[in-house]
């Protein structure tokens, strides 16, 4: 009997230990939600408030997803926020002069994102100049663009269809006592879909007798995540719902996830970010895969640029500002490897949300922008030290 | 070990009774590395004033004995003593080396490209008052030691613009400003030709006239024979021999019979049917031309192999063996190439590694970590990375087939690992070595190219290594075998080729290959 505790005993920390750089973003966040909530006599945990984290950390979510996997191949992005703000104009265009429905502009847009990318990929692989200098001249050339395209002027989308996208909320089929339904049946379906996944998962690795946590701990683990999921969708629903950016968000991160984790592309990247030239002598072309990278970040940019422009319901000359660092700066808390090869899409958007959280619980307790930058400034640093201390633990030899 | 003892008193040519002193002694130093043992008691003296040959196969210990020299392996990760002017020293780094008057110039140059000779040579040891540097004493002093060396190019010329041969003598110059005592060249004529080597090794005997005692570590037989006055041998990590040229000691055939003398164990499984099939794969004319370089790395190769053969390439370091094999395999940054690639008679034009991969060619790469295998990446991955088409459909993963295909590959190859999810970096070099030869056994290839197949991983492994190649021949792919190890290659080829300088030397069919014809041969 002693043994087989003993055993557990082994178990639990061992995998907790191997999978701390995973789970340690999850456990920041957690901790700074409550001590914010706290520190706000409980107010940071409202409805409104949580509804209003998840939709102001929209934009910003979708760079940071496009720019993990531009700094997981070893490059950087500095040309995407006044991209986001050149392509976001060029939607209020598109729907204000133009009157052409969101659901064109959309698409639209989008593709025009992807061409410019592939412009900035080319540059880079083809020609040899480096990310940084090539998006540095990018952020330029598109800060010119977007006061170009604007002539210095505030354009309103007029369309309140479009702003939706920034402000609105999923219709609902019957609401109980200011509950959202649909809602809730969204957080139902998310929920039994993650155990459905989990599930199959454990079985698959138990049919190759690789190594699963333990029944309980499993179990555990399911109604913690579905408990927390839960809460979450529950506060939105008793405000106005899940609101289309967060819809979007979601959309966004569950194809993503599905490339890096289950196609040839996603494996191809994460090749070319661990070790370019075994990539290359695998057969796997690097050049096309840094095009794939840069037309996707800056696809991305241009989504962000129209939930921004929704947002606010208008493009500004100088929306897009500095919407590149805040995306970096995310996909390094998520974990993200500066050295290439490693970082998840879903960590990156758990680092959004802990930037995110730190902005809104500093605004609740009106503390001055001055410290928040510093305070933002030094969570960036403790995050990048908490992932490189955790790697060199992990790269004992056995 | 009777070669060791050392007459400390003998009679100078003149006439003139001459102490001899050493001026540098290791004794009994042991060095280990995880799973090897580098140096085992290693006891070496260098006499001031001579030019000390050091020699010895790749993986005898030389570089390891030097970095522990230089500092490189501090104090304390090895067991044995320095003896430098009769003082017992304990280094703890590159620096306190270099303080003593050590001075190692090592085969990668350590000079900065885009900085200028005067810059580089007092690179590290500027002449400097409170951090503000007197660049107009630099390069006086700078032109004083060029003319040291006998080099004739403006102290502003950046290191960029000068050919290798002039590169090491800037890097003599370097040593000669730190006022060096010892000065260490590893195989400082590699990558010269033959008049730059020529004009290298008379350096050496002026400067020993001006009381610069030097090691010389060189595959060049020849060379070390010219110059040296002492030539120790090492072998597997031990000092066999000590000759001296004044008791006319030094000859060639003898050095190559202590740098090999080693028997030859049975760690080479024996293949009972060989059955050698059609040519597969035909090089003619090969020629790859290094733009960065500006030379040949490859020239004129002629090359085949056949179904169900080893053909080993031996040579020496910096032959151009990996350079050949990365030019058929198609990934040839910055090469000019020439020539003809025929793949079961019907000329191929390999673009690319994908190019190389789709007509079956598969490489393991020599140097494993630096591009063979994705180290922060699990086992499963890394072996699936090559042919991830045969597990997937519309381009999404199988993840179920990978698991199955990289427990097969485990079971078969005998990877030691505690699962198939276990990052590649944890594993020991075996085990990524298997791994690697895994990744590309899953590519389906027909020729199989593996490059320094056993480097750095211990005896067991290697075997089994062997074996597995034993039984990829019996089932009718070819392999080529590129390797520095010369036991290897007699125990495990069917045929011999022997690189030197870029070029095919010729070829030994395995019956008359002996480790004395292909050393001669390799070092031309």
């Amino acid at each position: 009997m002693s043994s087989i505790s003993n055993k557990i005993d082994k178990i639990i920390p061992k995998s907790i230990k191997e999978n701390i750089r995973d789970y340690g973003m999850y456990i920041a966040l957690a901790v700074i939600i409550l001590i914010f909530n706290y520190l706000t006599q409980g107010l940071f945990l409202t409805p409104r408030v949580i509804s209003d984290l998840f939709n102001m950390t929209g934009y910003i979510a979708v760079l940071a997803v496009g720019m993990t996997l531009i700094i997981v191949i070893r490059h950087i992005d500095l040309s995407v926020g006044f991209i986001a703000g050149f392509l976001g104009a060029l939607a209020a265009i598109l729907s204000s002069r133009f009157g052409l429905p969101i659901w064109l502009i959309i698409p639209i847009v989008m593709s025009a994102g992807a061409i410019i990318g592939m412009g900035n990929g080319f540059i880079v692989a083809n020609l040899g100049v480096p990310a940084f200098v090539v998006t540095l001249a990018g952020m330029l050339v598109f800060r010119g663009a977007l006061i170009r395209i604007t002539k210095s002027q505030t354009i309103f989308t007029g369309n309140d269809a479009f702003n939706a996208i920034g402000n609105g909320y999923i219709p609902d089929i019957a609401n109980i006592d200011g509950v959202h339904l649909l809602t809730i049946i969204f957080g139902i379906i998310g929920i039994v879909l993650f155990t459905y996944f989990e599930a199959r998962n454990r079985q698959k690795q138990l049919a190759y007798s690789l190594k699963v946590s333990t029944m309980p701990l499993f179990i555990a683990k399911i109604l913690f995540v579905s408990t927390v999921i839960m809460y979450f969708v529950w506060k939105l629903a008793s405000f106005r719902g899940l609101s289309w950016t967060v819809l979007i968000v979601a959309l966004v991160v569950g194809i993503y996830h599905f490339i890096t984790k289950h196609t040839t592309l996603g494996r191809h990247i994460y090749a070319v970010g661990g070790n370019p030239e075994a990539a290359e002598l695998s057969g796997i072309s690097v050049k096309f895969t840094t095009h794939i990278v840069f037309a996707s970040m800056t696809m991305l940019a241009a989504l962000s640029g129209i939930l921004f422009t929704a947002r606010l319901q208008s493009a500004s000359p100088t929306a897009g500002t500095l919407f590149e660092l805040d995306a970096i700066a995310a996909a390094y808390v998520g974990g993200v490897s500066a050295s290439g090869g490693v970082g998840k899409v879903t960590g990156s958007i758990i680092g959004a949300l802990v930037m995110a959280s730190l902005t809104k619980g500093m605004d609740l307790m009106v503390v001055g922008v001055s410290y928040q930058y510093m305070i933002k400034g030094l969570i960036l640093v403790a995050a990048v030290v908490f992932d490189v201390r955790t790697r060199n633990m992990k790269s004992k030899r056995i | 070990m009777s070669g060791t003892v050392l007459r400390h008193i003998h009679y100078m040519p003149e006439g003139v009774v001459f102490m001899a002193k050493n001026i540098l002694e290791m004794r009994n130093i042991t060095k280990e590395f995880p799973g090897v043992r580098a140096l085992d008691q290693v006891n070496f003296q260098v006499q001031e004033g001579e030019i000390h040959g050091l020699v010895g196969e790749n993986g005898a210990g030389k570089s390891t004995l030097i970095k522990i020299l230089g500092g490189v392996h501090s104090y304390g990760k090895y067991s044995g003593d320095i003896v430098l002017g009769e003082q017992i020293q304990k280094f703890s780094g590159i620096s306190a080396s270099e303080k003593q008057g050590i001075s190692i110039i090592y085969q990668e140059l350590a000079l900065i490209p885009e900085m200028s000779v005067y810059e580089n040579i007092f690179l590290g040891h500027e002449i400097e008052r409170n951090g503000i540097v007197n660049w107009n004493e630099t390069r006086i002093r700078a032109i004083d030691m060029l003319k040291k060396v006998k080099l004739d190019v403006h102290p502003n010329t950046k290191i960029v613009d000068l050919g290798v041969g002039k590169q090491q003598l800037i890097e003599i110059a370097k040593a000669l400003s730190k006022e060096v005592k010892l000065l260490i060249l590893d195989e400082p004529t590699a990558a010269l030709n033959n008049d730059d080597s020529e004009n290298l090794l008379q350096l050496l005997k002026e400067l020993k006239l001006h009381g610069v005692t030097c090691i010389l570590i060189s595959h060049k037989l020849k060379e070390v024979i010219s110059v040296a006055d002492t030539v120790t041998v090492l072998r597997d990590g031990k000092t066999v021999h000590t000759m001296k040229k004044e008791l006319s000691e030094i000859n060639e055939r003898d050095i190559i019979k202590h740098m090999v003398g080693r028997e030859i164990e049975d760690v080479f499984p024996k293949r009972s049917n060989k059955n050698f099939g059609e040519v597969q794969l035909e090089v003619k004319n090969w020629t790859a031309f290094d733009k960065k370089l500006g030379r040949n790395v490859v020239q004129d190769v002629d090359f085949n192999v056949r179904s169900g053969e080893i053909v080993g390439i031996a040579g020496l370091m910096g032959a151009g063996r990996t350079e050949f094999a990365h030019s058929i395999f198609g990934n040839f940054k910055g090469y000019q190439l020439s020539g003809d690639i025929q793949i079961q008679g019907e000329k191929v034009n390999m673009k690319s590694p994908r190019n190389a991969i789709k007509n079956g060619l598969a490489y393991v790469s020599e140097d494993r970590k630096g591009n063979g295998l994705i180290l922060e990446t699990d086992v499963k991955q890394n072996i699936t990375l090559a042919n991830l088409k045969q597990i997937s459909s519309a381009k999404i993963i199988n993840k179920n087939e990978e698991i199955k295909v990289a427990e097969k590959f485990r079971k078969s190859l005998r990877i030691k690992t505690p699962s198939i999810e276990q990052k590649v970096k944890n594993l020991s070099g075996g085990n990524q070595q298997k791994v690697a030869i895994a990744k590309w056994l899953f590519s389906e290839p027909n020729i199989l190219i593996l490059d320094e197949p056993t480097r750095g991983i211990d005896v067991g492994a290697k075997q089994e290594i062997y074996t597995i190649m034993n039984n990829l021949v019996s089932q009718g792919l070819c392999v080529i075998m590129i390797s520095s190890e010369l036991p290897e290659v007699l125990g495990m080829s069917d045929r011999v080729y022997v690189m030197a300088e870029g070029k095919m030397i010729g070829q030994l069919p395995i019956g008359e290959a002996t480790q004395e014809k292909i050393m001669s041969m390799a070092t031309v």
